[in-house]
């Protein structure tokens, strides 16, 4: 691969234009971000500013927090809640919203119960199952709001009484099943992780993907004429996150390793990211969450994208909902009530997916559930009752929504939409 | 003036095109050319038929009776897709972009280059070929679509009504929301989109606009054609035609302007 030599501004197709102003190197790139954040594009710092306070505080609190142990065990926890927030993202960035989430989590360790467990059908077969009935319960969703126009969340909340109902009619008068501790299932939510070589060695991946990619990216708009990042940004960019990934590997293969659950969760939300960032099905996304009329005049099928996006939130539900089942071995009626739904929809938010449509990521999904999680860790180190967790995670579900708010304004005061 | 649609290069041809919403006639015996080249301006008062017109060429409506003559042959347009695959686009009036995704994404939305892995490089590449060859003053084609202002808002709006290569492109109301400065430049942009070849409807409310560019102006009143007037007509005659009436405020002050300079 040559690296073309010239990247001045003048003679580049889109920097033809003198008004815009140039930010090049290390230092444009910072100026560039200060910029982002001042007009309310956030992106990520909510988040990285949340963990740190968090860390801090719970840490000067009750030094265990930050134990290495600890951590592991906030990985499992987050897998399987981080799912069921990656299905909210997809149905956030449409501007709906699927309030029955927890309710379709619990169902679905319901079904694994007692397919799996009562009746002794194959593990894979009950894990089919569950899926099934998740997809089958976002076509109704996306029916009803597709062919009625029923406010989702009207009918997500209908979904949540109906579903938290079957999933009691389900378990019936003995109210939960326990999964055998020695199943593949339950081993993988609670003791499987990753040989420490295998981790260091898949901490290398992502640095040297944004290094391959990025050069790649280099060469194709010098070919083309855009302007590019230059060589150096990128590998700062490289190492550091490279960096960044050995140390947080090494500090938790001191205590019992890397879940396998949360590595699987990762590539998930990497996957998604694909899917809506690089594909025309999440370019669609984007469009029907900030102008469905233009989506549709643009060719769109609009009904058909909010169809996706119904079905993978209640898959990505279900899926949550059997990794909780496999963490706690166990189908309970608790499954999937209490603060599940929350939780879920405040990771997605709190990882900056927009509630109005339109703006987020999948990479929501995975920080906003690492800041809920680390909340509800720590609390529970304090030994803090339920009632003050709720309304701790209330509040901080409601600073995030108004940071939401805010940042809407100011963008909109800016010029940013 | 009806006279030159014998002329070859006549892309679109409307005979006797009526439309009925139950007992009302929105439109009745619309006759209407386009050529290739041309800009011609559809003027009215409200309720004269033009949104209904726009929408039967769109294939948002059909038309109870009438031909539609494309390229010499007679076509149906069923639906707005059939439209745009015949090559007829339309700029809507509320430009219908999305205003969260930048000027690349809302050029190409529902035409991205390769599907599965979206070719980036390519779409800003063709987004700027595009906008240069319209002359278009877009600072950053990587910018939300908020970002920009009314009138660049509307070059984004008419560059992607062009990226298929339409014949015909419909404008709706394409100066009503800007600014003297805009507007002008939308102007500009109307005329090098005919100096590319394609044809023009332009649909506007405001008179020096639509004399400043058009080419001919077909005036609907009440569901009917009100007559064909080139360029050079006054206004008091565009008014006339328009409101079916020779007294009204506007003659009347020119009128009193005319007498004025003659005394």
């Amino acid at each position: 691969m040559t690296l073309p030599e010239s990247n001045s501004p003048a003679q580049k197709l889109d920097r033809s234009d003198t008004r815009l102003r140039h930010d090049e190197g290390l230092s444009g790139a910072l100026r560039g971000f200060i910029d982002r954040v001042r007009s309310g594009e956030l992106g990520l710092l909510p988040v990285a500013v949340g963990l740190v306070v968090i860390s801090i505080v719970f840490s000067i609190l009750n030094p265990v927090f930050l134990a290495p142990n600890n951590l592991v065990n906030l990985l499992f926890d987050a897998s399987a809640i981080g799912f069921i927030a990656l299905g909210v993202v997809c149905v956030l960035l449409l501007g709906e919203i699927d309030l029955s989430v927890g309710s379709m989590s619990g169902l679905a360790s319901a079904m694994i119960g007692v397919l799996w467990v009562r009746s002794g059908l194959p593990m894979p077969i009950a894990v089919t199952g569950a899926l099934a009935a998740g997809a089958a319960v976002g076509l109704v969703y996306a029916m009803l709001r597709n062919r009625f126009g029923m406010p989702s969340f009207v009918a997500t909340l209908a979904g949540l009484l109906a579903l938290l109902g079957a999933q009691l009619y389900l378990l019936g008068p003995s109210g939960s099943i326990n999964l055998p501790f020695t199943s593949p299932l339950v081993r993988f939510g609670q003791v499987m992780v990753m040989p420490d070589w295998f981790s260091h060695l898949l901490a290398l991946l992502p640095g040297a993907f944004l290094l391959v990619s990025g050069l790649r990216k280099m060469s194709l708009r010098s070919a083309a004429n855009l302007s590019y990042e230059t060589a150096s940004l990128l590998i700062l960019r490289a190492f550091t996150l490279t960096l960044g990934l050995q140390f947080a590997v090494y500090y938790l293969n001191q205590g019992r390793g890397i879940p396998w659950m949360f590595a699987i969760f990762v590539m998930f939300v990497m996957i998604m990211h694909y899917a809506l960032k690089r594909t025309k099905w999440g370019r669609s996304v984007y469009a029907v969450g900030g102008n469905p009329e233009a989506a549709r005049r643009a060719g769109i099928n609009v009904e058909r994208i909010r169809m996706s996006a119904f079905v993978l939130c209640s898959m990505f539900a279900t899926v949550g909902g059997i990794l909780g089942a496999a963490r706690l071995a166990s189908a309970s009626q608790q499954a999937g009530t209490a603060d599940v739904n929350l939780n879920a929809i405040a990771a997605a938010v709190i990882g900056g997916t927009s509630l109005f449509g339109g703006r987020g990521t999948a990479w929501a999904a995975l920080f906003g559930i690492l800041v809920i999680q680390a909340i509800s860790n720590g609390l529970t180190l304090l030994n803090l009752s339920s009632s003050l967790r709720y309304m701790i995670t209330g509040g901080v579900l409601a600073i995030a929504v108004i940071i939401d708010s805010m940042a809407r304004q100011s963008r909109a005061s800016h010029g940013r939409g | 003036m009806q006279g030159t649609s014998d002329a070859k290069d006549c892309i679109l041809r409307l005979r006797g095109i009526s439309k009925q919403f139950g007992a009302v006639s929105a439109l009745s015996d619309i006759e209407l050319d386009v050529h290739a080249g041309e800009v011609v301006a559809l003027v009215g008062d409200n309720g004269a038929g033009k949104s209904t017109l726009v929408k039967v060429l769109a294939g948002v409506h059909q038309p109870s009776t009438g031909t539609i003559e494309w390229c010499g042959e007679r076509v149906t347009l069923d639906t707005p897709s059939r439209a745009l695959d015949l090559g007829i686009a339309t700029v809507y009036q509320d430009l219908s972009l999305c205003e969260n995704l930048d000027v690349v994404a809302n050029l190409f939305l529902g035409q991205e280059l390769s599907p599965f892995a979206l070719d980036e490089i390519q779409m800003e590449v063709r987004a700027w070929t595009l906008l240069q060859e319209l002359s278009a003053r877009i600072p950053s084609v990587r910018e939300p679509i908020a970002s920009l202002s009314g009138g660049q808002r509307q070059t984004v709006a008419i560059a992607r009504s062009l990226l298929l290569d339409p014949k015909v492109i419909m404008l709706d109301e394409p100066t009503a929301a800007l600014g003297v400065a805009q507007t002008a430049e939308v102007l500009n942009l109307i005329e090098r989109v005919r100096d590319r070849g394609h044809g023009v409807i332009l649909i506007s409310h405001n008179m020096e606009d639509v004399r400043a560019v058009a080419d001919r102006i077909v005036v609907l009143r009440l569901g009917r054609n009100n007559g064909v007037f080139d360029a050079d007509t006054s206004q008091s005659d565009l008014v006339a035609a328009i409101t079916g009436a020779t007294d009204n405020s506007v003659s009347r002050r020119h009128a009193r302007t005319t007498a004025s300079q003659e005394g």
